[in-house]
Protein backbone atom coordinates (compact mmCIF):
# COMPACT_ATOMS: atom_id res chain seq x y z
CA UNK A 1 0.00 0.00 0.00
CA UNK A 2 1.37 3.41 -0.97
CA UNK A 3 1.75 5.68 2.00
CA UNK A 4 0.38 9.10 1.06
CA UNK A 5 1.81 12.22 2.65
CA UNK A 6 -0.65 14.99 3.47
CA UNK A 7 0.49 18.36 2.15
CA UNK A 8 -1.10 21.74 2.75
CA UNK A 9 -1.79 23.95 -0.31
CA UNK A 10 1.05 26.38 0.49
CA UNK A 11 3.53 23.80 1.77
CA UNK A 12 7.10 24.88 0.95
CA UNK A 13 5.89 28.33 -0.15
CA UNK A 14 5.14 30.04 3.18
CA UNK A 15 5.75 31.74 5.54
CA UNK A 16 7.78 34.77 4.53
CA UNK A 17 7.91 38.43 5.41
CA UNK A 18 9.06 41.69 3.82
CA UNK A 19 9.32 44.91 5.76
CA UNK A 20 6.60 45.03 8.39
CA UNK A 21 4.30 42.42 6.87
CA UNK A 22 4.24 38.63 6.94
CA UNK A 23 2.32 36.09 4.92
CA UNK A 24 1.62 32.67 6.42
CA UNK A 25 -0.66 29.74 5.77
CA UNK A 26 -3.73 29.06 7.91
CA UNK A 27 -4.86 25.46 8.16
CA UNK A 28 -8.40 24.83 9.33
CA UNK A 29 -9.47 21.35 10.40
CA UNK A 30 -12.27 21.55 7.85
CA UNK A 31 -13.98 23.93 5.44
CA UNK A 32 -17.70 23.45 4.85
CA UNK A 33 -20.11 25.52 2.79
CA UNK A 34 -23.65 25.95 4.11
CA UNK A 35 -26.34 27.17 1.69
CA UNK A 36 -29.72 27.51 3.47
CA UNK A 37 -32.69 26.18 1.51
CA UNK A 38 -35.37 28.69 0.48
CA UNK A 39 -37.28 29.80 3.56
CA UNK A 40 -34.88 28.10 5.99
CA UNK A 41 -32.63 31.05 6.80
CA UNK A 42 -34.13 31.58 10.26
CA UNK A 43 -33.94 27.89 11.15
CA UNK A 44 -30.28 27.77 10.07
CA UNK A 45 -29.55 30.90 12.11
CA UNK A 46 -31.07 29.18 15.16
CA UNK A 47 -28.73 26.19 14.67
CA UNK A 48 -25.73 28.53 14.42
CA UNK A 49 -26.81 30.40 17.52
CA UNK A 50 -27.25 27.21 19.55
CA UNK A 51 -23.77 26.07 18.43
CA UNK A 52 -22.26 29.29 19.82
CA UNK A 53 -21.21 31.06 16.62
CA UNK A 54 -23.85 33.46 15.28
CA UNK A 55 -24.75 33.17 11.60
CA UNK A 56 -22.90 36.02 9.87
CA UNK A 57 -24.87 38.71 8.04
CA UNK A 58 -23.97 39.69 4.49
CA UNK A 59 -20.36 40.92 4.42
CA UNK A 60 -19.59 39.77 7.96
CA UNK A 61 -17.67 36.98 9.68
CA UNK A 62 -18.21 35.64 13.19
CA UNK A 63 -16.20 33.35 15.48
CA UNK A 64 -12.53 33.49 16.42
CA UNK A 65 -9.12 32.27 15.28
CA UNK A 66 -9.40 28.66 14.14
CA UNK A 67 -13.21 28.68 14.24
CA UNK A 68 -14.99 31.04 11.91
CA UNK A 69 -18.30 31.39 10.12
CA UNK A 70 -17.69 33.55 7.06
CA UNK A 71 -20.30 35.01 4.69
CA UNK A 72 -19.18 33.45 1.41
CA UNK A 73 -21.48 34.80 -1.28
CA UNK A 74 -25.16 34.97 -2.12
CA UNK A 75 -26.98 32.59 0.21
CA UNK A 76 -23.80 30.90 1.38
CA UNK A 77 -21.77 30.67 4.59
CA UNK A 78 -18.35 29.03 4.92
CA UNK A 79 -17.68 27.19 8.16
CA UNK A 80 -13.94 27.18 8.82
CA UNK A 81 -12.84 24.82 11.58
CA UNK A 82 -16.45 24.43 12.76
CA UNK A 83 -18.60 21.31 12.52
CA UNK A 84 -22.06 21.45 10.98
CA UNK A 85 -24.42 19.39 13.10
CA UNK A 86 -28.19 19.81 12.99
CA UNK A 87 -28.49 21.24 9.48
CA UNK A 88 -30.08 18.18 7.82
CA UNK A 89 -33.07 19.30 5.76
CA UNK A 90 -32.28 22.97 6.36
CA UNK A 91 -29.32 23.67 4.09
CA UNK A 92 -27.09 22.23 1.39
CA UNK A 93 -23.90 21.30 3.25
CA UNK A 94 -20.75 20.56 1.25
CA UNK A 95 -17.27 19.59 2.37
CA UNK A 96 -14.84 22.08 0.79
CA UNK A 97 -11.75 21.22 2.84
CA UNK A 98 -9.67 20.31 -0.22
CA UNK A 99 -10.99 23.15 -2.41
CA UNK A 100 -9.46 26.25 -0.84
CA UNK A 101 -6.16 27.62 0.41
CA UNK A 102 -6.16 30.08 3.31
CA UNK A 103 -3.41 32.61 4.04
CA UNK A 104 -2.96 35.29 6.69
CA UNK A 105 -1.50 38.69 5.85
CA UNK A 106 -0.35 40.44 8.99
CA UNK A 107 1.51 43.57 10.02
CA UNK A 108 1.64 47.33 9.70
CA UNK A 109 0.81 48.34 6.11
CA UNK A 110 -0.99 45.08 5.30
CA UNK A 111 -3.79 47.10 3.73
CA UNK A 112 -1.29 48.91 1.49
CA UNK A 113 -0.32 45.53 0.02
CA UNK A 114 -3.93 44.53 -0.60
CA UNK A 115 -4.54 47.92 -2.23
CA UNK A 116 -2.20 46.79 -5.02
CA UNK A 117 -4.03 43.53 -5.61
CA UNK A 118 -7.72 44.07 -4.84
CA UNK A 119 -10.21 46.43 -6.59
CA UNK A 120 -12.02 47.20 -3.34
CA UNK A 121 -11.55 49.77 -0.57
CA UNK A 122 -10.20 47.79 2.39
CA UNK A 123 -9.21 50.82 4.49
CA UNK A 124 -9.82 50.25 8.20
CA UNK A 125 -12.35 53.07 8.23
CA UNK A 126 -14.77 51.20 5.96
CA UNK A 127 -13.59 47.56 6.12
CA UNK A 128 -13.40 46.82 9.83
CA UNK A 129 -12.57 43.78 11.93
CA UNK A 130 -15.22 41.17 11.25
CA UNK A 131 -15.99 42.52 7.78
CA UNK A 132 -15.60 40.16 4.84
CA UNK A 133 -15.96 40.45 1.06
CA UNK A 134 -16.02 38.25 -1.99
CA UNK A 135 -13.84 40.00 -4.54
CA UNK A 136 -10.71 39.31 -6.53
CA UNK A 137 -6.96 39.23 -5.87
CA UNK A 138 -5.51 40.13 -9.28
CA UNK A 139 -7.43 37.74 -11.57
CA UNK A 140 -8.33 35.20 -8.87
CA UNK A 141 -11.68 35.05 -7.09
CA UNK A 142 -11.17 35.36 -3.37
CA UNK A 143 -12.74 35.81 0.03
CA UNK A 144 -11.07 38.48 2.19
CA UNK A 145 -11.80 38.94 5.91
CA UNK A 146 -10.30 41.48 8.27
CA UNK A 147 -9.61 39.47 11.42
CA UNK A 148 -7.60 42.14 13.26
CA UNK A 149 -6.45 45.75 13.10
CA UNK A 150 -3.75 44.82 10.56
CA UNK A 151 -4.59 41.17 9.93
CA UNK A 152 -6.45 39.69 6.99
CA UNK A 153 -7.38 36.14 6.06
CA UNK A 154 -7.55 35.51 2.34
CA UNK A 155 -9.19 32.40 0.88
CA UNK A 156 -8.41 31.38 -2.67
CA UNK A 157 -9.03 28.29 -4.80
CA UNK A 158 -6.45 25.72 -3.85
CA UNK A 159 -5.23 25.27 -7.43
CA UNK A 160 -4.15 28.93 -7.44
CA UNK A 161 -2.18 28.85 -4.19
CA UNK A 162 1.22 29.19 -5.86
CA UNK A 163 0.05 32.11 -8.01
CA UNK A 164 -1.45 33.82 -4.97
CA UNK A 165 1.81 33.54 -3.05
CA UNK A 166 3.71 34.86 -6.08
CA UNK A 167 1.42 37.90 -6.44
CA UNK A 168 1.72 38.67 -2.73
CA UNK A 169 5.49 38.37 -2.81
CA UNK A 170 5.73 40.98 -5.61
CA UNK A 171 3.36 43.40 -3.83
CA UNK A 172 5.02 42.92 -0.43
CA UNK A 173 8.49 43.55 -1.83
CA UNK A 174 7.30 46.69 -3.64
CA UNK A 175 5.60 48.14 -0.55
CA UNK A 176 8.62 47.32 1.65
CA UNK A 177 10.99 48.98 -0.85
CA UNK A 178 9.04 52.24 -0.67
CA UNK A 179 9.16 52.57 3.11
CA UNK B 1 -17.36 51.74 -14.95
CA UNK B 2 -18.84 50.82 -11.55
CA UNK B 3 -21.82 48.56 -10.94
CA UNK B 4 -23.76 48.42 -7.69
CA UNK B 5 -24.41 44.83 -6.69
CA UNK B 6 -27.65 44.79 -4.62
CA UNK B 7 -25.86 42.45 -2.18
CA UNK B 8 -22.22 43.65 -2.13
CA UNK B 9 -22.55 47.35 -2.94
CA UNK B 10 -20.65 49.38 -5.54
CA UNK B 11 -17.92 47.35 -7.21
CA UNK B 12 -15.42 47.57 -10.02
CA UNK B 13 -16.67 46.44 -13.42
CA UNK B 14 -13.87 43.80 -13.50
CA UNK B 15 -15.73 41.73 -10.92
CA UNK B 16 -18.68 41.23 -13.29
CA UNK B 17 -19.33 39.01 -16.29
CA UNK B 18 -21.63 40.39 -19.00
CA UNK B 19 -24.30 37.99 -20.22
CA UNK B 20 -26.50 40.07 -22.53
CA UNK B 21 -30.00 41.50 -22.86
CA UNK B 22 -32.32 40.81 -19.94
CA UNK B 23 -34.92 39.24 -22.27
CA UNK B 24 -33.80 35.89 -20.83
CA UNK B 25 -36.05 36.70 -17.85
CA UNK B 26 -39.14 36.97 -20.11
CA UNK B 27 -39.46 33.37 -21.20
CA UNK B 28 -42.57 32.79 -23.36
CA UNK B 29 -45.21 30.24 -22.37
CA UNK B 30 -44.49 26.74 -23.73
CA UNK B 31 -47.42 27.08 -26.17
CA UNK B 32 -46.64 30.67 -27.22
CA UNK B 33 -45.85 29.52 -30.75
CA UNK B 34 -42.76 29.40 -32.96
CA UNK B 35 -42.63 33.15 -33.65
CA UNK B 36 -42.51 34.08 -29.95
CA UNK B 37 -39.89 31.42 -29.26
CA UNK B 38 -37.81 32.42 -32.28
CA UNK B 39 -37.82 36.03 -31.02
CA UNK B 40 -36.91 34.92 -27.50
CA UNK B 41 -34.04 32.70 -28.52
CA UNK B 42 -32.54 34.62 -31.44
CA UNK B 43 -33.68 38.24 -31.74
CA UNK B 44 -32.07 41.06 -29.78
CA UNK B 45 -32.38 44.81 -30.05
CA UNK B 46 -29.16 46.78 -30.35
CA UNK B 47 -30.17 50.05 -28.72
CA UNK B 48 -28.19 53.28 -28.71
CA UNK B 49 -29.40 54.45 -25.33
CA UNK B 50 -31.18 52.76 -22.46
CA UNK B 51 -30.83 49.00 -22.23
CA UNK B 52 -31.50 46.25 -19.68
CA UNK B 53 -28.70 43.70 -19.35
CA UNK B 54 -27.97 40.67 -17.26
CA UNK B 55 -24.65 40.81 -15.42
CA UNK B 56 -23.15 38.11 -13.21
CA UNK B 57 -21.21 39.10 -10.08
CA UNK B 58 -18.79 36.34 -10.90
CA UNK B 59 -15.81 37.42 -8.80
CA UNK B 60 -18.06 38.59 -5.98
CA UNK B 61 -21.15 37.05 -4.41
CA UNK B 62 -22.33 35.09 -7.46
CA UNK B 63 -25.61 37.00 -7.93
CA UNK B 64 -27.27 37.57 -11.31
CA UNK B 65 -28.16 41.24 -11.64
CA UNK B 66 -30.40 43.21 -14.01
CA UNK B 67 -28.56 46.42 -14.88
CA UNK B 68 -30.37 49.28 -16.58
CA UNK B 69 -27.80 51.48 -18.25
CA UNK B 70 -27.16 53.74 -21.22
CA UNK B 71 -24.95 52.44 -24.02
CA UNK B 72 -24.23 55.98 -25.27
CA UNK B 73 -23.25 57.84 -22.09
CA UNK B 74 -22.43 54.75 -19.98
CA UNK B 75 -24.57 55.90 -17.07
CA UNK B 76 -25.96 53.12 -14.87
CA UNK B 77 -29.53 53.94 -13.80
CA UNK B 78 -30.46 50.99 -11.62
CA UNK B 79 -29.53 47.48 -10.57
CA UNK B 80 -31.76 44.72 -9.24
CA UNK B 81 -31.33 41.06 -8.35
CA UNK B 82 -32.53 38.94 -11.29
CA UNK B 83 -34.41 36.67 -8.90
CA UNK B 84 -36.59 39.66 -7.93
CA UNK B 85 -36.94 41.08 -11.44
CA UNK B 86 -38.13 37.71 -12.74
CA UNK B 87 -41.05 37.51 -10.31
ZN1 LIG C 1 -22.35 40.78 -5.27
Amino acid sequence: MVKLVAKTPCEGLLPFSYGTVSLSEVTYDSLTSVAPFVGKNKAVADVFKAAGTPMPAVGRATGKDGQRAIWFGRGQILLAGLTEEGLEGLAAVTDQSDAWAVVRLEGENADAILARLVPLDLDKGVFKRGHTARTQVQHMMASITRTGVQTFEIIIMQSMARTLVHEFEIAMKAVAARR
Amino acid sequence: MRITCPICGERDRREFYYQGAAVALDRPAPDAGPQAWDDYVHLRDNPAGRTRDLWFHEMGCGAWIVVERDTVIHEVYSTELAEKAAR
